[in-house]
């Protein structure tokens, strides 16, 4: 009986086991490497997609609080309140509509997404100089012409920061997801404080950050390549 | 349809409210939870935020903090502090399960727009209303307490009304990690698929949120010196989004 258990003892990884359970711990990783990149790609998506649809959504949104004032205050104000719901009770209250589904983590990311977006991009609207546009104006560009070639270029160094931080901070909610089973790396912190897996759940934290981190530098390059003119002026 | 009529059915059962364990006391103990940590919040954040605003220093610090916050899941340092030796899910006083680990977390996550908003609403104010009030011979404190903070007020307002949406969203998250509060509701119905239950929970946590984040607008108009005035700066509330 003593043998069996010396053996024991032997072949399971050390710094993962039931008596030691390390925070950091190079032989999870390794064995349970699978599953790493598994939550993480999911993860991946979840984010992307949600962003992706907010700036869907925003655009026109941001276009039509712009064109007519009236609805300005309404649309910020719905998307304000939205906003003002936490994640854990958002993904509930989607339930009814789409499911226990990838669905509805992306769609209830996406509506908090939308409201710094939104924000965002009217102010970037706003900051255009009114000379600006006159001159557009003066040269013989249209609204739609004058929108994607002068008012959109100059607004998004202001449309990118809110990018920035709608990405950074939908990565963070994305575990929240795991409510419904499709949390990324928050299905591996959930798994590990059900199971007290310090390991799991400390690996999947710090992937969590890495990520945010990845994904804002990733906005801020392609920002640099979308407005090289910005380069000299600003450091 | 009949997830939404046994919705209704949980929430009009008064059953599902009394005694313990009942949804009224779990949205007292968040309630209690959010509020405490809020104090402590700005108890400790923002005289240093205001400080520093003051005295023109620390900005890199005072920005960038909210920028750490937001990528920091709540639901991971929750998760760690409740696994760790200390705090773990001890009880703590009237905060129920793994109060103290909640107590923590939600403090260090009401900090970022605190000190970030207050440090921007004292730097902020116009160099020219700043040097008047030199010229009139107000010392530093009386330029802090009669210029920089009654103009800076709407912008702190806004950083502590940020700050209670976080807490809130925060402290219902806890529940995730064998917490307290409301969102014991949410997880539980999930666990056992009772789902009429979790959507249940969720319009409770919602409705609270919602009541919370209308009470303080109204409080924040209550302070605005300048909201009667014909100058109106043109957006008071720089939205600094944190994550929920």
């Amino acid at each position: 009986m003593r043998v069996t258990l010396l053996v024991q003892a032997a072949t399971e990884p050390n710094c993962y086991s039931r008596l030691t359970n390390e925070w950091i711990c190079g032989q999870y990783v390794v064995d349970r490497k699978d599953e790493i990149v598994d939550a993480t790609v999911e993860h991946i998506l979840i984010t992307v997609a949600a962003v992706a649809l907010g700036v869907l959504i925003a655009f026109p949104l941001a276009l039509i609080a712009r064109r007519y004032p009236r609805l300005e205050s309404g649309i910020l104000g719905v998307s304000t309140g939205i906003y003002t719901i936490p994640s854990l009770a958002l993904f509930p209250l989607l339930l009814p509509f789409t499911g226990l589904s990838p669905t509805t983590v992306v769609a209830g990311l996406a509506l908090y997404a939308l409201t710094i977006l939104v924000r965002s991009m009217l102010e970037g609207f706003r900051a255009v100089p009114d000379e600006v546009r006159e001159s557009a104006a003066g040269l013989g560009y249209g609204a739609t012409r004058m929108l994607f070639r002068v008012e959109l270029p100059l607004a998004l160094p202001v449309i990118m920061a809110g990018l920035r931080v709608a990405t950074v901070s939908t990565v963070a909610l994305t575990t929240v997801g795991s409510l419904v089973s499709y949390g990324g790396l928050g299905n591996l912190i959930k798994d590990g404080v059900e199971t007290n897996f310090r390991a799991e759940l400390f690996t999947a934290a710090v992937l969590c950050v890495a990520l945010a981190v990845v994904l804002d530098v990733i906005v801020v390059l392609t920002q640099r390549a979308m407005t090289p003119w910005t380069r000299g002026a600003t450091t | 349809m009949n997830l939404f009529s046994d919705t209704w059915d949980f929430l009009t059962d008064p059953a599902n409210w009394q005694g313990p364990g009942g949804m009224l006391e779990l949205l007292v103990q968040q309630l209690l939870l959010s509020l405490t940590a809020l104090a402590l919040a700005v108890l400790v954040g923002l005289p240093l935020a205001l400080w520093l605003g003051h005295v023109g220093r620390g900005g890199f610090l005072a920005i960038n903090i909210s920028n750490v916050g937001r990528a920091i899941p709540t639901f991971a340092l929750l998760a760690i502090l409740v696994t760790a030796d200390f705090p773990g899910t001890q009880e703590f006083g009237p905060y129920g399960r793994a109060g103290l680990a909640t107590l923590i977390a939600l403090t260090l996550f009401a900090l970022p727009p605190i000190i970030t908003n207050g440090y921007v609403a004292i730097r902020e104010v116009p160099d020219d209303v700043k040097q008047s009030a030199v010229g009139m011979g107000m010392t530093a404190a009386q330029r802090f307490f009669r210029v920089e903070l009654p103009l800076g007020l709407p912008l702190i307002m806004s950083g502590v009304r940020l700050a209670l949406v976080q807490v809130w969203a925060t402290a219902t998250i806890a529940a995730m990690v064998a917490g307290p509060g409301l969102g014991r509701v949410i997880t539980d119905g999930f666990f056992r698929s009772d789902y009429p239950k979790g959507i249940a929970g969720a319009i409770v946590v919602a409705i609270v949120a919602l009541v919370l984040e209308l009470l303080t607008a109204g409080l924040q108009r209550g302070v605005d010196p300048t909201r009667r005035g014909t100058v109106r700066r043109a957006d008071a509330r720089t939205e600094q989004p944190v994550g929920s």
